[in-house]
């Protein structure tokens, strides 16, 4: 029999170590591998993966019947649903300006400035404040924020190809983080990286959201790419070296396993345990494939996650 | 091996009866996996040790089922980008012989029945692991019998007693079940079982990797051939670590000894049914054969297939539906159309919204290469041009008498220059997700007016 050695990875590079909050408020520190996920005999994971939950400045119309239950009348006040959120064990709370968005309220900087405000003193934890996702919203109501926020390290998103000068710009001049949006292509989101960093943006000051499929609806693409871009950044190119933020919530909750109560065939049995199982798969493989943060919604899948990823 | 290497293990005789005209060219398409070895019946045996051994995949396909089976092992890589995937672990529920056999019976008839249609395929669970929990051989042997008369699922027949091992195999031997398991007391009896019976034998050895491959040598030397590799990994960082390690072992250092299927229990050492499947899930992902849960509710189980289903997609072939105008609920002239691409995920979610809701439509779908809308819009390969040309090349104008098309909600972007490439046409934006079609329809469409010119009639 031949000698059995441990093939161990001799990988030159290594994650990027970013931190949100600090400055008073509590600090969060995400990446920072040298191994893949999990691998703890090849290599350092000073970090665990962090865990975010998905507030909303406004009322959700259209969330699933089983959040909404859970979540009951927090989420008729950002600052109480906050708050609640650092009750169900958050490390991160995730705010998104949905009221922003030209359809759904069309709100502005100055109500952004407003909501934020009052999280930020309403809370300690570390922020994320993401826009409605158009462009040209993203940066009136992101700029606004950042400067509200100013110091307070919180991260910034999304930055897309469109409108990456402009946050990026705001977030180096207030000390936040940006949040660089590609759609699913690990040479589009190396690409960001570098123009940002053209830009005078130190990658300690960068996360990735490569964009996220659920479970049963893309899960596949996006695990790969996170996969590939942790592959790239352990072999040495610094610019895919980015902790990768991950929308699980959003994105598995708006899948009809998660939503649709009538029609259901027998064989996807419960509807609430399928759903939460659908953000809690959906989670874990991302996690296993490389993510550094997971944004969620529903507290059962937060207290799940946070058992396997401290382990 | 290249073909020159496997030449000089060859008669050299041009016999011709492998085939090929010559030894050289016979060697040559052995190399490039066109021929098999074993087509030379004039081979040393010595030479056909050593061809064999060369030619062996790094991780063994191992079989256990009889009509139906699980067929794990045979993989290449260590990263599904690399190439894919091939062999989809075995997801099996656990039965112990503690619990009554009315529960039993039921449980395995519905198990096996048990099945979830998605993307047009039928998805389901593959077997049982029969666990005699209880150490007595009666009640091992009933629960064998009760599952085996109740489903033609392959199954995991576990007890480290060799004496009950082998009443149960005198019932079901013939269904070719995975023994499990040798241990270092038991594996000489275990091994004289597996060739006995002919059927596939776990190796659970959970000291160490070391002691594994020592173990799986020794049952080897005996003749046994179709292993499963049980190294007790359990928690959550620890066993990614070991499955890990056993696959680079395998496909990286080509380490003959831990070459073979991996079986793990995510069902010990979880404390609530949500983490075991949550382990699973890991497992499916990082290089699992066969994975044994305790629990069966649809609500884990499906989602857990769909996750295999995702996972063990071939990445460089994405599942493509043909381009083409389709039929839903038996459409009329007057029913409206919709257009989508043909990545089949997007094909099924938009076919299956538009089937449950009951309304008769036209579905156009795009040539788009198997990319989602918005993928496929950032590609420019489902930009306003394109649909036109569809539109065209399937003469969908036969199909219907009224000029309006439904575009996804994610490409509202592209109205405009579609209605400036088909300018008699009403362009309406449908809804972003699959799901919400249905309303949309019965919103806009109903109430919607045909719009002129009228063509044919309805």
């Amino acid at each position: 029999m031949s000698v059995l050695e441990i093939p161990v990875e001799k990988w030159t590079g290594k994650i990027q170590e970013v931190r949100l909050g600090g400055n008073g408020r509590k600090s969060i520190v995400v990446g920072g591998e040298s191994t893949l996920p999990f691998l703890h005999f090849e290599g350092s994971i000073p970090n665990r993966p962090a865990i975010a939950i998905e507030i909303q400045d406004t009322e959700p119309t259209d969330w699933s019947p089983w959040l909404l239950s859970t979540w009951g009348d927090a989420v008729k006040s950002p600052v109480t649903w906050a708050k609640k959120a650092v009750e169900y064990g958050a490390d991160i709370i995730a705010l998104r300006l949905r009221s922003a968005h030209p359809e759904q309220g069309n709100t502005g900087a100055k109500e952004a400035e407003k909501v934020v405000s009052e999280i930020l003193s309403a809370v300690d934890l570390p922020l994320i404040v993401l826009g409605p996702d158009v462009a040209e919203k993203d940066n009136e109501v992101l700029l606004a924020v950042s400067e509200v926020a100013r110091g307070q390290r919180i991260g910034l998103g999304n930055c897309i190809d469109k409108n990456y000068r402009t946050i990026a710009a705001s977030c180096l001049a207030n000390g936040h983080v940006v949040i660089a949006k590609t759609p699913n292509d690990i040479n589009l989101a190396k690409q960001l990286n570098i123009l940002l960093h053209e830009l005078g943006l130190p990658l300690h000051n960068i996360l990735d959201d490569t964009t996220t499929g659920s479970l049963g609806y893309g899960l596949e693409y996006s695990y790969s790419v996170i996969e590939r871009l942790r592959l790239a950044c352990l072999t040495g190119d610094e610019m895919t070296s980015a902790p990768i933020i991950c929308t699980v919530g959003e994105e598995s909750w708006r899948q009809k396993e998660s939503k649709v109560i009538e029609g259901i065939p027998p064989s996807w049995g419960e509807h609430e345990e399928r759903a939460i199982t659908w953000e809690a798969l959906t989670a874990t493989s991302l996690l296993t494939a490389g993510a550094s943060i997971v944004v969620l919604r529903h507290p059962k899948t937060v207290e799940l996650i946070k058992k396997i990823s401290t382990r | 091996m290249t073909g020159i290497e496997i030449y000089k293990h060859l008669p050299k005789t041009n016999c011709k009866k492998c085939g090929f005209p010559t030894c050289l060219a016979f060697a040559m398409k052995v190399a490039q996996k066109q021929a098999d070895i074993s087509l030379c019946p004039e081979l040393s045996e010595e030479s056909k040790q050593i061809l064999e051994a060369a030619s062996r995949p790094p991780i063994r396909l191992v079989s256990i089922g009889g009509n139906k089976r699980i067929e794990v092992g045979n993989e290449v890589v260590l990263f599904r980008h690399e190439k894919t995937f091939y062999h989809q672990p075995g997801l099996v529920i656990r039965i112990k012989d503690t619990e009554p056999l009315e529960d039993v019976t039921s449980l395995v008839k519905e198990i096996t029945d048990y099945s979830v249609e998605r993307v047009g395929l039928k998805l389901s669970l593959d077997g049982f692991a029969l666990a005699n929990e209880s150490k007595e051989a009666e009640s091992f042997a009933n629960l064998v019998e009760a599952a085996n008369s109740n489903t033609d699922l392959p199954l995991i027949l576990m007890s480290t007693e060799p004496a009950i091992m082998k009443l149960a195999l005198g019932k079901v031997g013939q269904n070719k079940p995975l023994i499990y398991a040798a241990n270092r007391d038991n594996w000489q009896e275990m091994a004289q079982l597996a060739l006995d019976y002919q059927c596939p034998l776990t190796i659970f050895e959970p000291r160490g990797l070391s002691q594994l491959a020592e173990l799986t040598e020794m049952v080897g030397q005996k003749g046994v051939e179709d292993v499963v590799l049980d190294p007790g990994a359990l928690g959550f960082a620890e066993s990614v670590d070991t499955l890990t390690q056993l696959r680079r072992l395998a496909i990286k250092k080509n380490y003959r000894e831990l070459g073979y299927p991996v079986i793990t229990f995510p069902c010990d050492n979880t404390a609530s049914v949500e983490e075991e499947i949550v382990l699973a899930a890991q497992h499916i992902a990082k290089y699992a054969g066969i994975i044994v849960l305790d629990h069966f509710s649809p609500s884990a189980i499906y989602p857990l297939l769909t996750l295999r289903l995702n996972i063990y997609t071939d990445p460089q072939k994405p599942i493509q539906v043909t381009s083409g105008v389709y039929p839903i609920n038996n459409p009329k002239k007057t029913s409206p159309l919709a257009v989508t691409t043909d990545f089949s995920l997007t094909y099924f979610s938009i076919a299956g919204e538009l089937q449950s809701s009951g309304s008769p439509s036209w579905l156009l779908v795009c040539d788009t290469g198997g990319l989602s809308v918005l993928t496929a819009w950032a590609a420019g390969k489902f930009n306003a041009a394109k649909i036109a040309k569809t539109i065209k090349q399937f003469d969908v104008a036969n199909n219907i008498n009224h000029q309006s098309i439904i575009i996804p909600g994610y490409v509202a972007v592209i109205k405009g220059e579609l209605e400036e490439e088909l300018p008699e046409w009403e362009v309406m934006v449908g809804p972003r997700e699959a799901m919400d079609i249905g309303r949309y329809l019965k919103q806009n469409w109903m109430a919607h007016s045909i719009p002129s010119p009228l063509k044919g009639e309805g």
